[in-house]
């Protein structure tokens, strides 16, 4: 807003410059008091003073007399001084001797007198001055009473000089008084013509001009030819005050079109400083001569509304679209200009002469530009990083040939065909399941060649009938039927190791029944069965003697549930007890060993039912000091205890390693789940140090977290060394809440990551009808009110309106009732063919 | 005792023996054999009475001219056998694939015979109790406070036998030919009776009454033969294309549109039959006057005396004299059955040819009786397709769900699912789903929230009418809120009178989709349940009252809602803003990030990582995410050394929205505008 504004002063101080620069005499006070002998001495040649003469006082001649000050002021702005002038009692001259000269009051300039006013034409300041500089400006103010008056000036200035018309209703009004403040100023740059005859006004171009207010045009008759014409008029529409006309004038003065070749924010014109907008007409090579025509055709209709700039788009580089072909420029700083795409020169119109328009158009381009905002906020813009990794691997062709598609008709023989049949239920549609057919593919590498198995797949959305059939409520969905007959649906990681690992290890019947001690043995190692020896994996052998057969059901069933993911062996041969003698186990036992039966670990069965058993096998299968990964964590994550975490860049060091293995296995908390990180291995661990820490601390770093408790994050003191003791006492510390968390982990709920489209708002904006949720305004329909009901309210009406309306407008003929009497009136019928 | 004296005292008070079902079906037809597949599956006790020696009496006449217009489509290109229905109007529902209509003719608008023998063949080989031959004549009411609906129905066949039925599930269909009555209607031939074969007609001038496909269909018969035929009726031709209502003109039938507009003679008119009147001449020609003019004539006189109306205007439209006068006015339901203590009301208006029924299909006036197949279709009425075999075999569907859960204690079934197959399980409706395609608007999927909406139950097609009375109907709770899943047309495109095919009629911006023209997936969300009095005072034109949020699945041309950016993210959004909830996929390791970042996982890494069904994902999709910026790729901060991370504060949610590149959809290219 400043920028217009300093325009404004600017401008005005210019005005108010160019008054005052005449020199003005005496200073004193403004209103000066002379005797008639000072006056007329004191009348300098060019100089005008307006003086009345008073005989002391007279009191008739008081409130003019106090207008006459007051207007003193203003007058001095134009070297006008004006004096009262004391004329002795005696004096008969010709100004103070006659009564009636009394009541007037004497423009001289120099020593001439220009004027004598009645004090009555000079009631108050507006007439004072308007009157005095009429009078002073005889040339350059012409008063005009006849149209033919007014159209020998328009002819003699053609082709020479602008006309300032101005109407007043009445002389000596403000109006009056601020055409000729304005005439003393431009009075020698544009010839002022000023009339109080309405009827000219009429012949003007205004068909109803109001009379009653002033007006004033602008007469372009410089750029006149043709003299036959009438000069090209342009109206100011503001009130008449000295500053809107000055404005005004100041409009036609500028340039027609100005021809940009910058950026135009940079742009400024007389338009934008008097807070008026600016338009641009973008402008191409091409099209140049064409884009100048309707670029000045543009300027002539807003003149005095707005400044008009062709802007050539080949000299200034823009960043908008190609379409846009005007641009709007707001005289209000900070306002971006707007690019608009605009159909004709109306628009361009309507744009800026409908300030609601303008105003609405730029809330439309705002609430576009929200929308672009919100675009930019990526609204629409795939945030999903699995669907988006799948759209951007969409077009690579999957090596799908391993993979047997199966079909409504094909999937139960297919099923008998081999002894495993993996089978991956998805949808063609859906990302996570397309996800995990990428990596079934590499399954289907891995295993190529494995007897016995068979990889299919089944496309839901092509054969829904089979997916419901075999109860696949979600995508994807992999089940392993075992001949056709037992299946066993997939509930691990979607990964291609732990797939490949789940598969293979299904082939082995679990529990394995085995037979001998030497086969028992040969488990334990690993080596036993064949097939699974090339998969590292931790067994786990029941032992149960003839006598534990209840246990040895519930080792079984709980082997059926953990089939795929741990390997479990049975041994209940008459020997089980030397087996178990062996690890100093008694039966009903568990051995475990673990990495190719380096060691066995014997655990001693107190709990029967299957459901303990897998809880216990689960729990017995952790680690103590694991390394994490992203494929493990969700095993200890179940703990819901807090971690310490050793990260490490690569693999840990023996000394931090035994150090760790030996607080685990203390345990002295047995509440927590002591463990270290691999960053070579899980690089993500990196995010998590930088979440914790901001910048990735020295390495190894050791972390106490609380992920299920408060999510503090402990930072072991680094310039400890890393050793049982002094972590007990660093975990005494935190426990005894002595430290300060490094920082705290966000207990964030996850809510939507952007807005959705709030088609419910555009409905109600597009259709007001729409009542709001709770609305009253229909909540006295009458029950079941069918439309058809005489008398029903109006919303329900509204239903059959439409089509009914199509009726009534579009068939004249709809029933013959109405048409028989019409059939008499003859005028409309027979030309209706559709009407009977 | 008292059991047996109460027994002999009904057969006394009838004087005859009742056999006793739970249900009765009225009429084998195509809803009357749907409904006793579901009760025969659902191992109901039922009998349904047919009162010829075969199902589907009606179609051994009708259509006259034998030519169906419902669509058999024999391919579309997908082999998913729930969408393929949307494009088999002729089928009804079984679990058996043999009896796909499509193995009964090859014929995109099948012969009549075809279907005749395809319901024969439904009930035989379905095993379905028809007892044909039986003609029920009168229905009336016995009270009973022990029975389900407070009333037993009792059915009286032409040979007087009587049964007993505790429901009543009318399936009569509407065969009652509408007649009209005017000075001179003795000379018009009805559509049931008149001659279908060309030859008849040859050089005759027929005039035809209606303006429904049987009009055009008769019509269309005898086109090329016929000196001209001209076609009145009160309402204006109202063409299937342009309504969307498959009840309207199908264009298989509007040749004589095309010879009407091209100046061949023929020509429809409009007029109210009601004030119509046909005068025979001396030579057998029927003239056209008007009800108006007879009745200001001079009884006594003779046909010369009668005014004709070109004696008033000469150039009167109808005054050429025709051969013969055709009347082809539809069929009305049969109200003459039921006792008055059933209060069988028709409808008002031009549903008058439909008895009364609510949106659940039970009778206005009775409880325990419900109106199926054609004749219920004044719930939908020139709206969508209840009056016909590809609506009304899902609503009788519904029908059968709601007395199940009534009278059986049978909840309306329902699949639980864990929230993060919020979006699947409604893309994967929307996409293959026939009965919310069909009876759009009408039937619709309901989600219904668990609590903490973890999980939601999915219930599919129930009648949206009766949506306040959900609970009671299916026997579920709707605790947290639910969805509501209908389709829908634009809500000023179609009509009689609406030019279908301007330009830019079709929307392809997502952001747009509330003003797709085209049949597209509409979902509502609630927080509660709308009462009955808010589905009342729901907006006209609205199947549903105000809900809480709404959501347009964009219009798409293959009528495939799947594409990623255009159809599922913004159907995400909304369902995540409805639940306030992020139902982003994330791979496992972003997963294992959140777990260790912040004190709660999205739904997604706590239904599946946390419970050891993380997504770990290939190399190569992990890689593109990477480059989309929706996932750190670390071991490449890893290989730079000391890795610092440049601006980025760690949180991964920030992350994954700042770094999102956009992916600028082809704007052009997604719009289906044919421009």
């Amino acid at each position: 807003m400043s920028a217009p504004k300093d325009g404004w002063v600017s401008s005005f101080s210019f005005l108010l410059f160019c008054a005052s620069s005449i020199p003005t005499w005496g200073s004193a006070s403004l209103l000066q008091e002379l005797s008639p002998q000072e006056y007329f001495s004191s009348l300098q040649a060019g100089r005008a003073s307006l003086a009345y003469f008073s005989h002391n006082v007279s009191p008739g001649a008081q409130p003019f007399l106090e207008q006459i000050g007051n207007s003193a002021e203003a007058l001095q702005d134009y070297g006008i001084s004006v004096v009262k002038v004391n004329c002795p009692k005696e004096d008969v001259s010709r100004y103070c001797g006659k009564e009636n000269a009394l009541r007037k009051a004497y423009l001289f300039r120099g020593n001439v007198l220009i004027r004598e006013f009645p004090t009555d034409a000079l009631f108050d300041v507006n007439s004072i001055v308007a009157n005095v500089l009429f009078a002073l400006l005889f040339n350059e103010v012409k008063y005009v009473e006849t149209l033919a008056d007014l159209q020998n000036i328009e002819n003699t200035l053609k082709g020479r000089s602008n006309m300032v018309f101005a109407y007043v209703p009445a002389t000596g009004t403000a109006e009056h008084r601020a055409v000729m403040e304005v005439a003393f100023v431009y009075g020698t740059v544009h010839q002022f013509v000023l009339t109080t005859e309405a009827t000219l006004l009429k012949d003007t171009g205004n068909d109803e001009p109001d009379v009653s207010s002033a007006r004033l045009l602008f007469c372009h008759c410089q750029q006149a030819t043709d003299l036959a014409q009438p000069c090209r008029r342009t109206a100011m529409e503001q009130a008449l005050t000295m500053l809107n006309i000055h404005r005004h004038l100041k409009l036609m003065g500028a340039p027609l079109v100005t021809e940009v070749a910058e950026d135009p924010e940079k742009v400024s014109t007389v338009h934008l400083q008097l807070g008026l907008p600016l338009v641009f007409i973008l402008s191409q090579k091409e099209t140049y001569e064409a884009d100048k025509r309707t670029a000045e055709f543009v300027a002539w209709q807003l003149l005095g509304k707005a400044g008009v700039a062709l802007l050539s788009r080949d000299l200034v580089d823009l960043n908008i679209l190609l379409r846009s072909n005007v641009a709007l420029k707001t005289p209000d700083e900070g306002v971006p200009i707007k690019y608009l795409v605009l159909e004709d020169t109306d628009e361009v119109i309507t744009l800026v002469e409908d300030k609601n328009k303008v105003e609405q158009i730029q809330e439309d381009e705002e609430e576009e530009e929200d929308e672009e905002e919100k675009e930019n906020n990526n609204q629409d813009i795939q945030d999903d990083q699995v669907v988006e990794a799948i759209s951007r691997d969409k077009k690579r062709e999957l090596p799908l040939e391993q993979i047997l598609v199966l079909t409504e008709e094909t999937f139960h023989s297919t099923l008998l065909d081999s002894a495993w049949t993996v089978v991956l239920f998805y949808a063609s549609w859906e990302a996570v399941s397309l996800a995990v057919l990428r990596s079934y593919t590499e399954v289907a590498d891995l295993l190529k060649g494995t007897q016995g198995v068979l990889l299919s797949r089944v496309n839901c959305w092509d054969w829904p009938g089979v997916c419901t059939k075999e109860n696949v409520t979600q995508f994807p969905t992999i089940r392993i039927y075992e001949k056709g007959e037992r299946s066993v649906m997939y509930n691990g990681m979607w990964g291609t190791e732990e797939l490949t690992s789940f598969i293979m290890l299904s082939r082995v019947s679990c529990p394995l029944k085995l037979a001998t001690i030497e086969e028992a043995e040969g488990y334990l190692r690993g080596e036993f069965p064949s097939e699974l020896s090339s998969y590292h994996h931790t067994s786990v052998l029941g032992v149960f003697s003839t006598a534990t057969s209840e246990a040895r059901e519930a080792f079984k069933e709980a082997g059926n549930i953990l089939s795929g993911h741990v390997t479990m062996g049975m041994y209940f041969e008459d020997d089980a007890l030397a087996l178990s003698r062996k690890y100093a186990v008694s039966p009903p036992a568990l051995l475990l060993a673990r990495s190719g039966g380096q060691s066995v670990e014997g655990i001693t069965l107190s709990k029967q039912s299957a459901q303990d058993m897998v809880q216990m096998i689960r729990y017995e299968l952790l680690e103590v000091f694991p390394e994490i990964t992203v494929q493990n964590l969700p095993r200890y994550l179940e703990l819901r205890k807090p971690f310490l975490i050793l990260f490490s860049d690569g693999v840990i060091g023996q000394m931090e390693s035994e150090e760790m293995l030996k607080l685990a296995k203390g345990r002295p908390w047995q509440a927590f789940v002591a463990c270290w990180l691999n960053l070579k291995k899980t690089p993500v661990g990196r995010g998590v140090l930088k979440t914790y820490f901001a910048t990735t601390p020295s390495l190894p770093v050791l972390v106490w977290v609380n992920l299920h408790a408060g999510g503090q994050v402990f930072k072991f003191p680094s310039e400890q060394a890393i050793a049982e003791m002094n972590i007990l006492s660093w975990l005494e510390k935190l426990k005894a809440g002595l430290e300060i968390p490094s920082s705290t982990l966000s207990e964030e709920d996850w809510k939507p990551p952007l807005p959705a489209y709030d088609f419910l708002q555009m409905m109600e904006t597009a259709v007001p009808e729409l009542p709001p949720h709770t609305s009253h305004r229909r909540g006295d329909v009458p029950e079941r009110c069918p439309p058809e009901s005489p008398g029903g309210d109006t919303a329900v009406r509204e239903e059959p309106s439409l089509e009914t309306k199509a009726e009534k407008v579009g068939s004249p003929g709809r029933d013959l009732r109405g048409t028989a009497p019409r059939l008499a009136a003859r005028e409309k019928q027979g030309k209706r063919h559709s009407e009977l | 005792l008292g059991l047996a004296l109460y027994a002999g005292s009904l057969c006394a008070a009838s004087g005859a023996a009742f056999l006793y079902h739970d249900y009765c079906v009225i009429g084998a037809g195509p809803s009357g054999l749907q409904a006793a597949y579901f009760l025969q599956r659902a191992g109901r006790d039922y009998i349904v009475f047919e009162r010829s020696h075969a199902p589907g009496s009606f179609f051994a006449l009708y259509p006259r001219h034998r030519k169906l217009i419902s669509i058999n489509k024999q391919y579309t290109g997908k082999s998913n056998g729930e969408f393929n229905l949307r494009h088999d109007w002729n089928s009804l529902l079984s679990h058996d694939h043999q009896l796909l209509f499509r193995r009964y003719s090859r014929d995109f608008f099948p012969n009549a015979d075809a279907m005749v023998r395809y319901l024969e063949d439904f009930a035989s080989l379905l095993k379905l109790r028809v007892q044909y031959n039986t003609a029920i004549i009168h229905v009336t009411l016995e009270r009973d406070e022990q029975a389900w609906n407070g009333h037993y129905f009792l059915l009286t066949d032409q040979d007087r036998q009587n049964y007993k039925c505790s429901s009543l599930l009318v399936a009569t269909g509407t065969w009652v030919p509408n007649v009209v009555n005017f000075p001179g209607s003795e000379y018009v031939e009805g559509y049931e009776t008149v001659s279908i074969n060309p030859e008849d007609f040859a050089g005759q001038t027929v005039l035809i009454l209606g303006r429904g496909n049987s009009a055009f269909e008769t019509a269309e018969n005898i086109l090329g033969v016929t000196n001209f035929i001209h076609m009145v009726s009160r309402s204006r031709v109202r063409l299937s294309w342009a309504t969307h209502y498959v009840g309207d003109l199908r264009a298989i039938n509007n040749g004589l549109l095309d010879t009407y507009q091209l100046k061949s003679l023929d020509g429809l008119l409009e007029g109210d039959l009601e004030d119509l009147a046909i005068v025979k001449d001396e030579k057998g020609k029927l003239h056209i006057t008007l009800r108006f003019y007879l009745e200001n004539r001079n009884t006594s006189a003779g046909i010369n005396s009668i005014t004709l109306p070109q004696d008033e205007l000469d150039n009167f439209a109808t005054r050429a004299p025709y051969d013969r006068v055709i009347r082809c006015l539809g069929w009305k339901f049969d109200f003459s059955i039921y006792n008055r203590s059933l209060r069988m009301m028709p409808g008002k208006g031009n549903k008058k040819k439909y008895p009364q029924i609510k949106p659940s299909y039970e009778s206005r006036g009775t409880r325990g009786l419900f109106v199926l197949g054609t004749a219920s279709h004044s719930v939908d009425f020139r709206k969508s397709a209840g009056g016909f075999i590809h609506g009304f075999r899902y609503t009788t569907r519904a029908v059968h769900r709601l007395l199940e859960n009534r009278h059986h204690g049978v909840p309306w079934p329902f699949t639980v699912y864990p929230i993060t197959q919020l979006t699947n399980s409604i893309i994967k409706r929307v996409n293959e789903a026939s009965g919310l395609y069909q009876m759009f608007s009408v039937l619709a999927d309901i989600i219904l929230l668990r609590e903490n909406a973890t999980a939601f139950e999915y219930l599919e097609e129930y009648p949206v009418g009766v949506l306040a009375e959900l609970e009671v109907h299916t026997g579920r709770k709707a605790p947290s809120g639910l969805f509501v899943i209908i389709m829908e047309y634009g809500r000023n495109f179609s009509g009689a009178d609406k030019d279908v095919f301007y330009y830019n009629r079709a929307v392809g911006e997502a952001q747009h989709a509330w003003q797709s023209n085209f049949l597209h997936p509409v979902i509502y969300y609630y927080k509660r349940l709308p009462t009955e009095h808010e589905m009342r005072l729901r907006p006209p034109d609205w199947p549903l009252p105000r809900p809480d949020a709404i959501h347009h699945i964009v219009e798409d041309f293959l009528t495939d809602w799947t594409a990623p950016n255009a159809h599922i993210l913004p159907l995400r959004r909304f369902l995540e803003n409805c639940l306030s909830t992020d139902l982003r996929n994330f791979f496992a390791e972003s997963c294992f990030l959140f777990a260790f970042t912040r004190q709660k996982l999205p739904p997604f890494c706590q239904q599946g990582y946390a419970r050891m069904q993380g997504l770990v994902g290939s190399e190569g999709l992990r890689r593109h995410a990477a480059e989309a910026g929706l996932l750190e790729d670390y071991a490449l901060t890893d290989f730079s050394g000391n890795g610092p991370p440049d601006s980025h504060d760690g949180s991964q949610d920030q992350l994954l929205t700042d770094h999102a590149i956009p992916v600028r959809p082809l704007q052009h290219l997604v719009n289906a505008k044919d421009e």
